[in-house]
Formats: C-alpha cells, sequence, structure tokens
C-alpha cells in the first residue's frame, strides 16, 4: 500500500516547478494579463517538459502519463498561477479525442504546436439563451465561456452530449475574447453562423469523461492556488512587525493560517485520490470527481478570502499581487460546474436526486 | 498510487474474516455490564485470537505479533464490516499500557499490563484540574514524600469512569522548586485509599461519567510512579499524542453520514421525503465531500506509516481539529433534518434513533473542547506544522 506520489512523480513535479520559477515568474503573468505578451513561449516551454503530450499515448507522440500525472502538474500551474492551454488542450480535448478514436490530432497536440480549445457551457448549463443548432454537420448559434481563447480549434458539447469539432479560422465563426476577473485564464465566445464541423463523438461517455478529468485537473489548480496563497500569508506574517512582534506571533493571526493549513491539507489526500481513480477507472471516480471540485472550490475561496485578510492592506493591493490567485480560484470556481450544481450531480449519481 | 494491500495479506483477511462470520451471533448484548463475564470472556477470546492487544508480548498477557499497520487495519475493517464488538477500550488500554511498555519497570509491566487489557482492572485518568486545563502544565494537586509514601492533596476534573475505576493514573506536582513542566510526577494508585472521594459531574446529554476527585493525605507507596521524580509531564505527552488521532476518525464519521442518509429518505415534511428537498441535499452533500477529504487523509496517515520516506506530519495534526468540527455537525444536520422531532429526548414517544443524534451532537462538542481544545488544536498546527512563533509570555500575575 502506497498513497502518495512516486519518484518518478517528484521528478515531474520537480521539473515543472523549475521551469516555472525560471520562466513564469509573477512579472510574466503581469505581463500576460496586460496583454503585452502572449502565452506562446511559455506553452511551448512546457510542451518540452512534455506537459502538453502528458496523457497522450507515445504511438501518438505524446508522454503517455495518466491522470494522477495530470493533477501534479495542475498543482504547479496553479501555484504559479500560470497562463497556459493545460486543461483545455492537454487534459480534456485528448480525452474526447482518444476515446472517440480520432487520434489524428493528437501528435501535434502533444507537441504544443496545435491547441484545442473546450466549448462545454451550453452542455453543462446554458446561460445568455447560448446554445447552437444542428443543420447536418453545419453549426449556428453562440457558445459562452470557452477554454482558451487562443486555441486553433474547438470541441463544441451539445445538450445532448454530442460533440463536434470546428477550426477556429472557419467560414463564419467569429471569436471575441471575453475578459475575466482572473484573465491568467483566457476564455472567449464564438458565434456560429453556419460554420463547417466535423461530428467527434455521440457516445455521451466521450463527454463526461472529459468532464470529469476536467473537474479533477482543475480543482487540482486550486489546490496549488491556494497552497501558494497559505505559504505567502504564512511568510508574510513571519516578516510583518506590528506592536513590537512579527504578527505571526499573535494568535488571532495563527489560528487563520491553522485554519487554512486544517482546510487545505486533508484536500491533498484528497486530489491524489481523484487523480488515481481516474487514471484507474474506480467505480466511484465521477463522485469523486464531483465532489473534489465542490470541495476544493469552499476550501479555495475560504483561503483566497483568509490568506488575503492575513496581509491586511497589502493585501489588497496590486503591489503584492496576491489578487492574482485570488481570481484564480475563484475563475476555477465557477467553469465545469459551480458548487451547488456539482453537488447536485454527486446527489444523483448517488440515486439521491 | 497503490492502495491494495498486495497478495500477502488476503490470506490474513480471509482467516479475520472467518473469525467474525463464526463469531457475529456469539458477541456479547449491548449493554453488558462492566467487568460481566460476558464482556470479559469476550475480550480473553480476541486477545487469544490476536484481534486485541495484538502486538502486546504473551508474557505480559498480550497475542505477542509482530507490529504490522495493514494487519491491523484488516481487523478493524473486517470488524467494522460486521459492526462486530472490537472488546474493550478506555484509557488503561489505550494511554497506559502503550506508555507503561515503553517507560514502566519491569514490575510495573508484569503487575498491571495483563489485568488491564483484560478488564481486570479499570483505568481512570487524573490529568485536568480546575486551574489546569489547557494548560494543564500549572496543575497544583501535590505530592510529598513521607518516609516510603507519597502524600496527596489537591483536586482533579474531568476524570472519566472514576466512579467505575479501580486505579488511577495521576499527574502530581512533586518539585515545587522546578519549573513548571519540571515539577510534575506521574503516579499509580488505587481509587479505594482512604482519602479519596468522588463527586460525579453531570454534563449537558445529562450524563455523568465524567467526575470531580478530591485527594485528601492519601498515601501512596513510593515505588508507584513511572519514569523517575519531575519527568511526568513527558510520560504524559507521550500517551496525549496517542489519544488524539483517535477521537474522530473517518471512517465513524462516512458511517454516521450514511445514517443521515437513511434519515432523510424515511422523514418526511408535509408528505415530502427530506432527501427531495435541494437545501437539504445540499447541506448533505457538502458535508459527505469533507467527509471524503478525511477518508483521503487518512489513507495518506496509514500509508506514512507503512512508509517511513512519506510526510504526513501536517496531516497528522489536523484531524482532531476538522474530525470532532465535522462530526458534530453530521450529528447536527440529522437533528434539523428532523425538524421539531429533532428535540426529542429522554423517553419522548416520537424519539428516532434512540436520541443518538441529539446526544452525539452534545457529545461531540464535548470532544471539540477535551483532548485539547480547538484552539489549542490551532495552536499547535501553526507552532509546530507551520513553524509559526509562540505567543510571547506575559508577566505572571502577583502572586501566582
Amino acid at each position: 500500500m502506497e498513497f502518495g506520489l512516486s519518484q518518478e512523480q517528484v521528478l515531474l513535479q520537480d521539473s515543472v516547478n523549475r521551469y516555472l520559477n525560471d520562466q513564469a515568474s509573477l512579472d510574466v503573468v503581469r505581463k500576460f494579463t496586460a496583454g503585452d505578451i502572449d502565452d506562446k513561449s511559455i506553452w511551448a516551454g512546457l510542451a518540452g517538459l512534455g506537459v502538453a503530450g502528458l496523457m497522450i499515448p507515445e504511438e501518438h507522440g505524446g508522454v503517455g502519463l495518466g491522470s494522477m500525472d495530470a493533477v501534479i502538474v495542475a498543482e504547479c500551474l496553479g501555484y504559479h498561477v500560470t497562463p497556459s492551454a493545460f486543461l483545455s488542450s492537454a487534459v480534456m480535448a485528448p480525452s474526447v479525442l482518444l476515446s472517440a478514436g480520432h487520434t489524428e490530432n493528437l501528435a501535434e497536440i502533444a507537441s504544443g504546436d496545435l491547441r484545442f480549445g473546450i466549448a462545454f457551457s451550453e452542455a453543462i448549463g446554458a446561460r445568455e439563451k447560448a446554445g447552437i443548432t444542428i443543420k447536418q454537420t453545419q453549426l449556428t448559434g453562440k457558445c459562452l465561456f470557452v477554454l482558451d481563447a487562443d486555441a486553433d480549434a474547438y470541441l463544441i458539447a451539445t445538450p445532448e452530449q454530442a460533440i463536434y469539432l470546428v477550426q477556429a479560422d472557419a467560414a463564419g465563426l467569429i471569436r471575441n475574447r471575453l475578459t475575466t476577473v482572473d484573465n491568467t485564464q483566457t476564455i472567449c465566445e464564438l458565434i456560429l453562423n453556419d460554420v463547417k464541423s466535423e461530428l467527434i463523438s455521440t457516445d455521451k461517455n466521450s463527454y463526461l469523461g472529459a468532464l470529469k478529468a476536467g473537474r479533477i485537473v482543475q480543482a487540482a489548480d486550486t489546490l496549488g492556488a491556494a497552497q501558494c496563497m497559505l505559504d505567502q500569508a504564512v511568510t508574510y506574517a513571519k516578516q510583518r512587525e506590528q506592536f513590537n512582534r512579527v504578527i505571526a506571533s499573535f494568535q488571532a493571526v495563527k489560528h487563520m493560517c491553522a485554519e487554512m493549513a486544517a482546510h487545505l491539507e486533508p484536500c491533498r489526500s484528497m486530489i491524489w485520490y481523484a487523480g488515481h481513480a481516474l487514471q484507474s477507472e474506480l467505480e466511484d471516480a465521477n463522485l469523486v470527481a464531483c465532489h473534489t471540485k465542490a470541495h476544493l472550490a469552499e476550501v479555495g475561496q475560504f483561503v483566497a478570502k483568509t490568506a488575503t485578510e492575513v496581509h491586511g492592506g497589502m493585501g489588497f493591493t496590486d503591489l503584492v499581487g496576491l489578487h492574482y490567485w485570488f481570481k484564480r480560484i475563484g475563475f476555477n470556481r465557477q467553469l465545469l460546474g459551480s458548487p451547488e450544481r456539482l453537488r447536485e450531480d454527486a446527489a444523483r449519481i448517488q440515486s439521491l436526486a | 498510487m497503490d492502495l491494495s494491500f498486495g497478495p500477502e495479506y488476503s490470506a490474513f483477511r480471509d482467516t479475520v474474516r472467518a473469525f467474525v462470520t463464526a463469531h457475529k451471533d456469539k458477541q456479547p448484548t449491548p449493554g453488558s455490564a462492566v467487568k460481566s463475564s460476558e464482556l470479559l470472556d469476550w475480550q480473553t477470546l480476541l486477545i487469544e485470537q490476536g484481534y486485541h492487544s495484538r502486538t502486546i508480548p504473551t508474557e505480559y498477557g498480550g497475542y505477542g505479533a509482530e507490529p504490522d499497520i495493514i494487519e491491523s487495519r484488516i481487523i478493524a475493517e473486517e470488524f467494522a464490516r460486521e459492526q462486530m464488538n472490537t472488546g474493550l477500550a478506555g484509557q488503561g488500554i489505550s494511554m497506559l499500557t502503550p506508555m507503561l511498555l515503553e517507560m514502566g519497570t519491569e514490575q510495573q509491566k508484569q503487575k498491571f499490563i495483563k489485568p488491564s487489557i483484560r478488564g481486570e482492572i479499570a483505568w481512570c485518568q487524573g490529568y485536568s484540574e480546575p486551574g489546569a486545563g489547557s494548560d494543564l502544565a500549572s496543575l497544583t494537586t501535590k505530592a510529598e514524600l513521607d518516609g516510603d509514601e507519597w502524600v496527596i492533596n489537591g483536586q482533579k476534573i474531568w476524570t472519566s469512569s472514576a466512579h467505575i475505576a479501580d486505579w488511577i493514573f495521576c499527574l502530581v506536582r512533586t518539585e515545587p522548586e522546578a519549573p513548571k513542566h519540571q515539577g510534575i510526577s506521574f503516579l499509580l494508585f488505587e481509587m479505594n485509599t482512604p482519602g479519596i472521594e468522588i463527586r460525579p459531574l453531570v454534563d449537558m446529554t445529562g450524563n455523568a461519567n465524567f467526575n470531580e476527585v478530591f485527594f485528601t493525605d492519601v498515601r501512596v507507596p513510593k515505588h508507584q510512579i513511572v519514569g523517575q521524580r519531575g519527568q511526568g509531564w513527558k510520560v504524559a505527552n507521550a500517551i496525549l499524542g496517542h489519544e488524539r488521532g483517535s477521537l474522530a476518525p473517518p471512517d465513524a464519521a462516512n458511517s454516521r453520514l450514511n445514517g443521515v442518509i437513511k434519515l432523510m429518505q424515511q422523514e418526511t415534511i408535509n408528505g415530502q421525503c427530506v432527501i427531495d428537498n435541494p437545501i437539504f441535499r445540499d447541506r448533505l452533500m457538502k458535508l459527505q465531500g469533507r467527509v471524503m477529504a478525511m477518508q483521503y487523509n487518512d489513507m495518506r496517515l496509514l500509508s506514512s506509516r507503512i512508509n517511513k520516506t512519506q510526510d504526513a506530519k501536517l496531516a497528522g495534526m489536523v484531524v482532531k481539529l476538522i474530525g470532532t468540527e465535522l462530526r458534530h455537525e453530521i450529528e447536527g444536520l440529522a437533528i434539523d433534518v428532523m425538524g421539531e422531532i429533532g428535540l426529542s429526548y429522554g423517553d419522548n414517544p416520537y424519539l428516532k434513533g434512540s436520541g443518538s443524534w441529539q446526544y452525539q451532537y452534545m457529545y461531540y462538542l464535548g470532544l471539540i473542547i477535551g483532548g485539547g481544545t480547538s484552539q489549542i488544536q490551532k495552536n499547535i498546527i501553526s507552532e509546530r506544522g507551520l513553524d509559526m512563533p509562540k505567543e510571547p509570555k506575559i508577566q505572571a500575575k502577583q502572586g501566582a
């Protein structure tokens, strides 16, 4: 029995963290969110480490690792609030394409040369009356909150859980980048007017498999972001002096940090278990995916607020930049299912709803 | 990740399961009297089969197996599966016995361990005092040496089971001049010694498991000390670590949560099942997610005990804090599910589940406070887990 990371997984974690420390510092993130740079060089660098093809089998040009490895990478990305196409292009899209046997794009996705975006919002729960109508394979309508505003192609899920592929440069497709509170991760809307598409899958399992993986990996991103906020709060509290003492010596501050740690530390085990459950196709993987994302959303929100408070007024400023993590956690909370929605799914899976 | 216990343990599991199946109908009836032959015979059987006191050496009355965390886990799982009686618990077995094995003299081990694990000697723990709760080391019950005897004067409180205990393990101040942590000694003595008075302390559940214990010139043989004079704090801390993790096991929380699910499927409001109410359902699912996180945390802790290179220090420190609060909320949800029926208690004919939801709701508030309050747990997590500094000491009060 071994509940933890293998030596190889620790090496993977170290190499991704080292790369992000060197190449994707907060300064780089700031420039990206300001629109001064794009994320192409970061994604190329990550692809060089095997991150873009992490879950793609070797025969299709990938590294052939599993969801346990994906949650490790996602935690690193969240910790560094890194802009990347990981969730959509390296996790969810390969999951759909592999399950549908649509393998011709996988090698280019693995090399990082091709980025796939994900348009699942209308299948999860349509807002603003968005949605598409389909005539043969021509798509008309609107997709909102689509992951990755710079992707080369998009996988669109319908409420019936069929999945269509459209190219970003297809005739009749307008793509508008949507500003979000976060902006370390990009989303867009797709307006489609009789756009040519390719039907990838009508099997619900293609959709559900990708959604499950996406939820777990996104929760791992929140874990990383929250861990970083806690680390920053503890470090700050040990340096900041008031009343002739470091504020880390006040119980009021210590207890805030202890509460964050107490809620967050079991989340790490939950993420590991979820990654393992998905990789080993355990029966409870879907239930675990729903609960993991919902629980991490709640704990993440608590940590985001509390860690900011520990910083006092400085936590509220752009100078310290804590808000990048705060907003990342907020972004992750809403996309691919908000906590209430996820808990309703969890109840349904157990036939309680 | 490897969540299996490996093929070498499957034969062991089969053996345990066979025992459980064969003895399902032979276990003591719930509520059997303390020290009834039914309970003591069951306890003896469990020890002989290696399902209790498994790693305690045979010369002290145990089964004498090599420590194996996975075997212990399998026994616990198989007994839990059939809700089998796991034998005697209590502070003499869970706390004193492991401590004697580590720090007791050979004579103490010979004298106390066997009758303690067999249930023939029942123990209580004399730690807390009216003026020494969270700050336990400030205790003032004193023991002075007079010839070959300690003479004890003072008062203990929150002494569980003192009214049914044969012996007490007790912290007393023997070196009043020494710094507070270095002036404490650990004594063992009989509860029928002259000068001991026990007064029951009724708690909010209506039970009187706790007691106040008063000592007036209680005379105890000099050799009934564990460790050296002044080492009592060290001895006590070795056992407190033992106690905390076991106060809030996540598997028990999960089985209570499953009980709430059943309750929600049965209870109706105006004919509508509570489980069909989305607000209650959301509260239930929220708790289920939190329980799951603690169960996986527990798996990690188990794994770190098997694989010594894994660091799970912080994961262990949070169990008591999170586990007791979580359990209190689970029991509280059940009461809300029942609404007005949830107010029932005692002999109320509308009482459900023998009132266990109401009882446990209050009992777990007791556990949030006992065994190191939530606030003390947060001090431990921040100081030992996050390496934050201690609160600076303030000048002691005049005359203190």
